[in-house]
């Protein structure tokens, strides 16, 4: 299956992923993420979800794990860090019930 | 017989909690493999696209926004993903190889924009297979993750309700049926003595 990739994030973040060859789609607060998300992620199989809109919208991001498609990765911004890591060490926990990666 | 209906069952049972106990285990090994490389990979693209949107921030500050705002709204490159599934253990997992389908032009004229921008989606570019790779394990983690506790939730349920109660059924019947085979004895041996 051939599929494109998308990006979904604040404007000045996304550019340059444009120019890359990624569609780009523009949102300014966690409403309108959410909606483009959603659009987003039924016609695109990957899609780039910058961090700082991968927190408020969880529910939405654990819908999309019932099945291998759409793949949505959280991207870190640079603004802040940890969400991914978060992320990890939340399935870790699941699965495991310990953590072996971060020991704190 | 009702016993030997239940005999089945519990060694059904008892020999699919050993299979699912098995799978649990190497789900859980697989599991560990690709949390390992999801994190290294992630920390990898962390450092790597903090640098990238670094750039072109430095980038966005030599030029003036609408400027850049128009070079980049036509992009010359085009990227397609690949998508596949795979199976881990019986879970479909995303499968994505990245295909150009053009080359990594850039996609405006050197005067409009400064080499800074240059480097930086340059930079993204390069990125973007290993970005898909994360898309691609972080999924396999999150899907595994939910399948092992699933299974988890199989095993225990074999371990400790399905074969105690399937066991506790047929020692019951047991006991009932010795019992009536006693008390057969015991009425033949009066009947006799008699």
């Amino acid at each position: 299956m051939q599929g494109k990739m998308a990006v979904v994030g604040s404007a000045e973040t996304i550019m340059v992923f444009k120019a890359a060859g990624v569609e780009a789609f523009p949102v300014t607060d966690e409403k309108s993420a959410r909606e483009t998300l959603r659009k987003v992620a039924h016609d695109f199989p990957v899609v780039f979800l910058s961090e700082e809109f991968a927190e408020p919208l969880k529910d939405l991001l654990k819908r999309f794990d019932e099945g291998a498609y759409p793949v949505v990765l959280p991207i870190p911004t640079g603004k802040e860090k940890g969400y991914g890591e978060a992320f990890l060490k939340d399935s870790m926990e699941r699965a495991l019930g310990v953590d072996i990666l971060f020991q704190k | 017989m009702e016993l030997k209906k239940l005999k089945a069952r519990l060694s059904t049972a008892v020999r699919g909690h050993k299979l699912l106990k098995d799978k649990s285990d190497e789900m859980v090994r697989r599991f560990t493999v690709l949390l390992r490389e999801d994190k290294r990979l992630r920390d990898e693209v962390e450092d790597d696209l903090a640098a990238a949107l670094k750039q072109f921030a430095l980038a966005g500050a030599l030029t003036p926004a609408y400027v850049q705002e128009t070079a980049f709204s036509m992009p010359a490159a085009r990227v397609e993903a690949d998508c596949a599934t795979e199976s881990v253990m019986g879970v479909d997992v995303p499968k994505i190889a990245l295909t150009q389908t053009t080359s990594a032009a850039l996609p405006y004229a050197f005067s409009e924009i400064t080499s800074e921008a240059d480097d930086s989606v340059r930079m993204v570019s390069a990125l973007l297979p290993k970005l898909l790779r994360l898309a691609e394990i972080e999924k396999a983690v999150r899907l595994l993750s939910y399948e092992i506790e699933r299974n988890k939730r199989r095993v225990n349920a074999l371990e400790y309700v399905m074969i105690p109660q399937l066991e506790e059924t047929i020692k019951y019947i047991r006991n009932k049926l010795d019992e009536n085979e006693r008390a057969a004895i015991v009425r033949l041996m009066k009947v006799n003595g008699a």
